[in-house]
């Protein structure tokens, strides 16, 4: 027996640390990302993009570019042959501006030249005629009927209520509050960046590119560019993080369109300032919300209005909304609420998906009401939550009944039992004082405080979406071979894939074919999903396989398929003594399966905003504890102590850094991150003005995480992607508080918020 | 690529090999010509600004934002970049087994302790760290965390990267 269990141990099956299988080239540096690309003949690409935030194009002249030595070619609006937008939901946004520039840096042309600084020169030589216009700018007022509509599409983007039991029934408490939620980035590190090399003839491309979904991207370019999908074909280039950023289209269109034009290879790399222009970002929202309860602290009925600035294109706006307004009871029962959600359109940078997509915004309302609610009734933040959390079985205020395994209650308890740190000690460095190594805090004005933060996200695609992942598994000599389209942008599918496909199928050697569109979809590598559905392709197809595998030894040693089973690595008849290595049975065999994992049926919402239109949830608890200098209204995040809902775990090493990773950028938009807007104008497109959290700003994270096998999930796991970075977030803000005593109703929480 | 913008040329000195440099802009980073015309990608751009750290490459024995240095002011300095740490034996195939058992213990360690993700830090955070234990073989915790500040990662949040510093750290001492 103990020969087993060791040998489990040092295999890389699943529930084992296994290891990256990039590792070794990142840290090497000789992993190739998209932005190490290089290709004989080639040319650089650049944008050409707009200066104000909304204006009307009068005329664009491109004779002083295209005559300066080395200029290729100069594009605008009128050299796209297909369609002339797109867009993942609607497909409102220009490939180059024509009419009208709609919010600031809106592609405007684009060029190929041989080299980056003729590029910044021909950019500079196009000369645009502008009408500036006053940009709408104000969410509130753009939605007005009586406002100009910025876009033929109008400027409303979506409005959807949810109406829940008695709409009218209030409770012997109520608390209220409006909560602003400021821009935040994704702020990947590796830049946009995409290679294009044009077929011969002109007839078709392929495109070496850092996306979160190869296909979804594909359709879209090869109707801009009027070519049949199959001569668009797109490969994964090298992913530096993505975070959302990688969901919508950025330059994937012109640098097709350069390579056709040009017919030449095409390198585009956006620098960080104008990536802060070409990406999404998450929506800045304003939200309004009211809690009705018992006496003893018990929800009655929510209420809620929620604005999203979806920014001058629709993006994921349409579900970035519905998410926000399906998660405005958080992770606690209630009977009856009424909610009022607006996504709009604005003369305001697009913005779509980021980690966490519309309930980070709800959860920091959500959770700020919970401890007035608490305040209110005289509960302690931990009571408040306990008496109202939510189980396996509740109807949701989407009228959806919770099928999830709900471990709501121990997230919180098992939260509450990690010890608290140490407290600041009297010799503490400076460094460890909020402020660290900049401004330094002085000792006696600094306050300790501890807060809480709960949440509910949803996992995968909501509202009918037939989301699924395609996966093929390739069996031959003991090497099991994967094919699917699924990004690694990092999160780790690729150590997890072999993690599966050496647990069913008894191989320890697995290799990996190009991610690219050459096999059927894996949907976006975003939502939490690609585990449970690129996973669950993934495992199927191995599944597939192993039947065969069965059948075929089976069928040469005389023994009834459905006997044999997997032991380690060998195939074994469980009920008499024959044993074949995997590796010697498949010797001069091939045995191929492709499987295509769905997740169940969703639905839409109707006008009162009930039906079954999420898959699958999963939760977490975050206590915070913070110390402030309260006269200068720095903060340093000491501790994090977190339980999260993962269902099971499949690799503990993944899970902590992704666990950590999301508590980070939940940290970046409670203290320091923000994208900062003036009438449509961005202030801070830069590393240097737009801070992220450093190794001096991480806390200690303490973190446990729950296994209770989810059973809609293929292989038992939850998607642990985004919880970590949601209630985070509040629970910074509520421990800000809690040291100073100010209601504190927007993040990013800034200096002059709390010293002021 | 023929090119119409720059005559420049010029010798750098780069993980102890002279690496000429011929038709170049006088305006091009030292990240730049690394990348784009010597074939080292290792050092990689995400800010050109001397903010996050991913392009670090030791310059004399400094740890420098190479996308800071101006490429044509480097001459005659000693450079190494990430590809330069690692000493290849010659004589040995450049297997995948024979590369990962070249590498540093420093790289091992970020392997094993999930010090990477997407990886796009990794790369400027090896050689930052590099330098720090050359300088600082026994740094405490918080001298760890203020030498690598300058090295931001989006992903990690930065605790597996700590704990591959203390391993190296650790393994170090144990062995001297
Ligand atoms: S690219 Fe040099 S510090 Fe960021
Ligand atoms: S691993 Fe992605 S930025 Fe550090």
């Amino acid at each position: 027996m103990s020969t087993v269990k060791q040998d489990t141990r040092l295999r890389d099956i699943l529930g084992t640390s296994a290891l990256r299988p990039d590792g070794v080239a990142k840290v090497m540096g000789s992993f190739s990302f998209s932005s190490d690309m290089w290709a004989e003949n080639m040319l650089w690409g650049a944008t050409l993009r707009s200066p104000h935030p909304y204006a009307r194009i009068i005329s664009i002249d491109t004779t002083a570019a295209l005559l300066i030595s080395g200029v290729s070619a100069v594009i605008t609006a009128q050299d796209v042959p297909g369609k002339a937008t797109y867009g993942l939901i609607s497909a409102d946004q220009p490939v180059f501006a024509s009419e009208f520039v709609r919010y600031m840096g809106e592609p405007v042309a684009a060029i190929a030249a041989d080299h980056p600084e003729t590029c910044r020169r021909a950019l500079a030589a196009i000369i645009v005629n502008y009408e500036v216009l006053a940009p709408v700018v104000d969410p509130e007022l753009a939605m007005l009927a009586t406002t100009e509509q910025i876009h033929p599409d109008g400027n409303l983007i979506r409005h959807q209520k949810i109406i829940c039991g008695d709409p009218q029934i209030s409770g012997d408490i109520t608390v209220e509050g409006h909560y602003t939620i400021g821009m935040q980035d994704q702020a990947f590190l590796g830049l946009e960046a995409a290679m294009a090399f044009p077929d011969s003839g002109g007839k078709g491309v392929e495109l070496h590119i850092a996306t979160q979904w190869l296909h979804e991207d594909r359709g879209q370019i090869a109707a801009c560019l009027k070519l049949p999908e199959d001569n668009v074909r797109l490969v994964l280039g090298g992913v530096g993080g993505a975070f959302g950023a990688r969901e919508d289209i950025s330059l994937q269109v012109h640098c097709c369109l350069l390579a056709l034009h040009t017919g030449r290879p095409i390198k585009m790399q956006y620098s960080r300032e104008e990536s802060f222009f070409g990406h999404v970002h998450r929506h800045p929202a304003k939200i309004w919300m009211k809690h009705h309860a018992t006496k003893e602290g018990k929800i009655v009925k929510v209420e809620s209005r929620m604005v999203f600035d979806g920014g001058a294109y629709t993006s994921t706006s349409p579900a970035v909304l519905i998410n926000g307004i399906t998660h405005t009871q958080g992770p606690y029962q209630c009977d009856n609420a009424v909610v009022d959600g607006y996504a709009v359109r604005t003369n305001n940078p697009p913005c779509g998906a980021m980690r966490g997509f519309g309930v980070v915004q709800a959860c920091f309302a959500h959770e700020s009401q919970m401890d007035k609610l608490a305040q209110a009734c005289g509960l302690s933040p931990v009571e408040v939550r306990l008496i109202n959390a939510m189980h396996t079985g509740d109807k949701l205020i989407t009228g959806q009944a919770m099928e999830s395994v709900a471990p709501v209650e121990r997230c919180i308890r098992e939260t509450d039992a990690i010890p608290m740190p140490e407290p600041l000690a009297a010799n503490a460095n400076v460094l460890e004082f909020p402020g660290g190594s900049g401004r330094t805090a002085d000792r006696q004005n600094i306050v300790r405080g501890i807060g809480w933060g709960v949440s509910m996200k949803n996992l995968m695609y909501s509202e009918g979406f037939d989301d699924y992942a395609t996966a093929r598994c390739t069996l031959s000599n003991g090497i099991a071979s994967l094919k699917f389209a699924t990004s690694e942008v990092g999160q780790g599918f690729v150590t997890l894939a072999p993690q599966i496909a050496r647990s069913v199928l008894g191989v320890d050697d697995v290799v990996f074919e190009t991610s690219d569109t050459q096999i059927g979809s894996a949907g976006s590598t975003s939502a939490s999903r690609q585990t449970w559905m690129s996973g669950g392709a993934v495992d199927g197809a191995c599944r597939l396989v192993r039947e065969r595998l069965f059948e075929h030894v089976g069928e040469l040693h005389n023994i009834d398929p459905i006997r044999l089973m997997i032991e380690h690595t060998d195939v074994i008849d469980t009920i008499g003594t024959f044993r074949i290595s995997v590796t010697e049975a498949t010797q001069g065999i091939t045995l191929s399966e492709t499987f295509e994992h769905h997740h169940r049926k969703t639905e839409d919402l109707d006008a009162n905003g009930q039906g079954n239109c999420h898959v699958a949830f999963a939760f977490v608890a975050h206590r915070a504890v913070v110390d402030v200098d309260i006269e200068l209204g720095l903060v340093k995040v000491v501790q994090i102590a977190t339980a999260q809902d993962v269902g099971r775990v499949l690799n503990p090493l993944s899970a902590i850094g992704q666990i950590e990773g999301g508590i980070a950028q939940g940290l970046g938009l409670a203290v320091m991150e923000e994208i900062i807007m003036d009438n449509g104008r961005v202030k801070n497109p830069s590393f240097t003005d737009y801070l992220l959290p450093t190794a001096l700003d991480a806390p200690s994270v303490v973190a446990i995480m729950i296994e209770e096998p989810e059973p809609q999930a293929p292989l038992g796991a939850k998607g642990i992607g985004e919880p970590p970075c949601i209630s985070v977030t509040p629970a910074i803000v509520a421990a800000i508080r809690a040291a100073t005593g100010k209601a504190l109703s927007r993040v990013p929480v800034r200096p002059q918020d709390i010293c002021l | 690529m023929s090119e119409s913008i720059g005559n420049e040329m010029y010798t750098l000195r780069i993980n102890g090999q002279d690496r000429p440099v011929v038709d170049a802009w006088v305006g091009e980073s030292l990240l730049y010509v690394l990348r784009e015309r010597l074939e080292l990608p290792g050092a990689k751009g995400a800010c050109e600004q001397g903010e996050c750290g991913s392009c670090t490459v030791l310059m004399d024995g400094d740890a420098v934002c190479s996308c800071l240095v101006m490429a044509a002011t480097a001459v005659g300095a000693e450079i190494v970049t990430v590809e330069g740490l690692i000493e290849k034996d010659p004589s040995m195939a450049a297997t995948a087994e024979v590369i990962a058992s070249q590498i540093t213990d420093v790289q091992q360690a970020f392997i094993t302790e999930g010090g990477v993700q997407c990886g796009f830090c990794t790369p400027g955070l090896i050689v930052a760290v590099h330098h720090l234990l050359d300088k600082n073989p026994d740094p405490t915790e918080l001298q760890v965390k203020e030498s690598i500040s300058g090295n931001i990662c989006r992903c990690t949040g930065y605790g597996r990267i700590f704990a591959a510093v203390e391993a190296v750290v650790q393994v170090r001492k144990a062995s001297r």
